[in-house]
Parts: structure tokens; C-alpha cells; sequence
């Protein structure tokens, strides 16, 4: 298959951009109704939970080294890279939620152990406060094993913000939510393309075979 | 609840860059596994033609979006200048 671009115009190598660069905006238009520290404390594992955009973030930008095929190379870097707008979405949330909370507030939604350690900072913690570790992710060698591992972490971020949406109270935080929820399936959809270029690469006819044997290793 | 305040102008045309920016997120990653689409290459091209002008309306009136470099600072320097995007809150109707 010709990978080459079918054009590359001006406009295109303007803007080639070999580093990373923060945008002062956000993905999506992120909104809180009121103050609600108990819905903060639920929120706050997609930043630093098992199945949060931390996590999502660094396992797609770490896996890219070792990807075969251009097609990988880029979607990781790419969907890598949206997960880190989706971690600042989260914070947003997260900060707008209990930042002008009371300390009754904050007691009453059991969010007390967590303001004893981080007062209304955000943290890397999952909803019940334990802290992220490099441990829920994984970066393989084996393409195959790290693509089918992300669309496996695409589904549990979506069943994540399924029981969000479910636990909401607020509108216009469940609103964000479904933003993300969305783009969980968008990607999930993807790497399911990615994975299908690289059983192609390595030879449909050896589709459930263990990749490092057709590598020849 | 609105510590920041937000000028609506500001918020308008940021507002409508985040949705130009998303059309391109999106069609970039299609783009990634289907790099032959040419109907997608050219909505890709034809969005981030807009995004550009938009990012020029908003950047000449309110500093910089991009650091390094990559944004223009006519101004003085814009960039400190609040609201950060977590300080916004968008609120939906009321």
C-alpha cells in the first residue's frame, strides 16, 4: 500500500510542528452547574484512576516507539495526545466542582481524607483515593499486544464514564461526560483500524498466532 | 461561582475555534487510519483554513493561544493574561 501523502500543500507544512505545544483553551466547552465535592470525589479517577486519561495519555505516547507502521505511529501520538486534553477537561471539572466548597461541604461528602492530604488541589487519585500507579498500564514490545491492550483500555474509560453519567447530579457535568464518552468510542474504532493494518502486516492468514513468532524471533 | 470574569466577546470567538478545532482532532485521527480519503484530506484542509483565520481574529485582540512561538503576541505579553482554560466555567443556559 502507498502511504505517501496526496499532497502536501503549503498550508499543510506550515504548520508541522515537531514538539508539543499548550493551547490556553480547551477540547471541549467544560461546565459545572454548582459546587458538589461528592460528585468531584467520583469524577476524579478519570484523572488518576485505573481507567483514567492519565493513564490513557502516557500508555499510547510510551507504546508509539515501537510501532511498525506509520498508520500506528501516528494514531498513537494523536490519540496520546487528545488524552491529555481530556485530562485537563477532567481537572477542569474536578476544580470547578470543589473549589468553592465549604468545609461542611466537603465533610458531608466523605471528601474530607482527601482535602487532609491535597486541601482542593487536584491529584492523581482514583475515587476512592488511592494514587495512580505505572502499574495499570503497559507498554509490550509487541504491537499486536499494545494495540489490542488500548482498545481494551478505550472500553473500561467507556464504561467508566457510563457509571459517571449514572452517578451525575449535575447537568452540565454529565453533559461533559457524554463529550468524553464519545470519544472513548471514536477511538476505541481507530485502534480497531490499527489493528487491523497490522494483521495485515504481519499476514492475516496468521491472525490468532503470537506476534513474536511471525516476527521471527 | 464565576471567580474569573470572561469577557463574552472572547468567549464567542474561543468558543468557535474549539468547535473548528474539534472538526480537525477528528478528521486527524481518521485521517491517521485512512490516509487515502480524499474527501476527508480536503474537509481536514478546508477546516484548518478557517481555524487559522479564527485563531488570527482571536490572537490579535486577546495574545497568544500557542506558546513557543507558535501563536502571535502583538500585545505585549498576553500570555499570562487570565482566563486559563480551566478558570472558565461554560455553563450551559442560566
Amino acid at each position: 500500500m502507498d502511504l505517501r501523502p496526496l499532497a502536501v500543500g503549503n498550508q499543510l507544512e506550515k504548520r508541522c510542528i515537531e514538539m508539543w505545544v499548550y493551547q490556553k483553551s480547551l477540547e471541549y466547552p467544560a461546565a459545572v452547574r454548582a459546587t458538589n465535592p461528592g460528585l468531584a470525589k467520583d469524577v476524579i479517577t478519570q484523572y488518576g484512576g485505573p481507567d483514567g486519561e492519565l493513564g490513557a495519555s502516557l500508555r499510547y505516547l510510551t507504546q508509539r516507539y515501537t510501532m511498525p507502521l506509520p498508520q500506528a505511529k501516528a494514531a498513537l501520538t494523536d490519540i496520546g495526545t487528545e488524552e491529555l486534553a481530556h485530562l485537563e477537561i477532567v481537572a477542569t471539572l474536578v476544580y470547578q466542582l470543589i473549589k468553592d466548597a465549604t468545609i461542611e461541604q466537603i465533610k458531608a461528602a466523605g471528601m474530607d481524607g482527601y482535602y487532609a492530604d491535597h486541601d482542593k488541589a487536584v491529584y492523581f487519585v482514583n475515587a476512592t483515593g488511592v494514587p495512580w500507579v505505572a502499574a495499570y498500564i503497559q507498554s509490550k514490545g509487541d504491537p499486536i499486544t499494545d494495540i489490542t491492550e488500548d482498545m481494551a483500555a478505550e472500553q473500561k474509560a467507556r464504561s467508566t464514564y457510563e457509571y459517571l453519567i449514572q452517578l451525575s447530579d449535575d447537568p452540565d457535568v454529565t453533559d461533559t461526560l457524554r463529550f468524553l464518552w464519545q470519544r472513548e468510542i471514536v477511538h476505541f474504532q481507530r485502534f480497531g483500524e490499527v489493528l487491523d493494518l497490522l494483521q495485515d502486516y504481519y499476514g492475516r492468514q496468521h491472525y490468532f498466532d503470537m506476534n513474536r513468532l511471525l516476527k521471527g524471533q | 461561582m464565576e471567580a474569573v470574569q470572561c469577557d463574552p466577546r472572547q468567549l464567542e470567538v474561543l468558543r468557535r475555534i474549539m468547535q473548528l478545532e474539534f472538526e480537525c482532532v477528528d478528521l486527524q485521527l481518521f485521517l491517521d487510519t485512512h490516509p487515502q480519503e480524499t474527501c476527508a484530506l480536503d474537509a481536514f484542509r478546508a477546516f484548518s483554513e478557517q481555524l487559522c483565520d479564527a485563531k488570527r481574529e482571536y490572537e490579535a485582540v486577546y495574545g497568544p493561544l500557542l506558546n513557543y512561538g507558535f501563536g502571535m503576541a502583538p500585545n505585549g505579553w498576553q500570555w499570562i493574561c487570565d482566563p486559563w482554560p480551566w478558570e472558565i466555567n461554560w455553563r450551559r443556559g442560566a
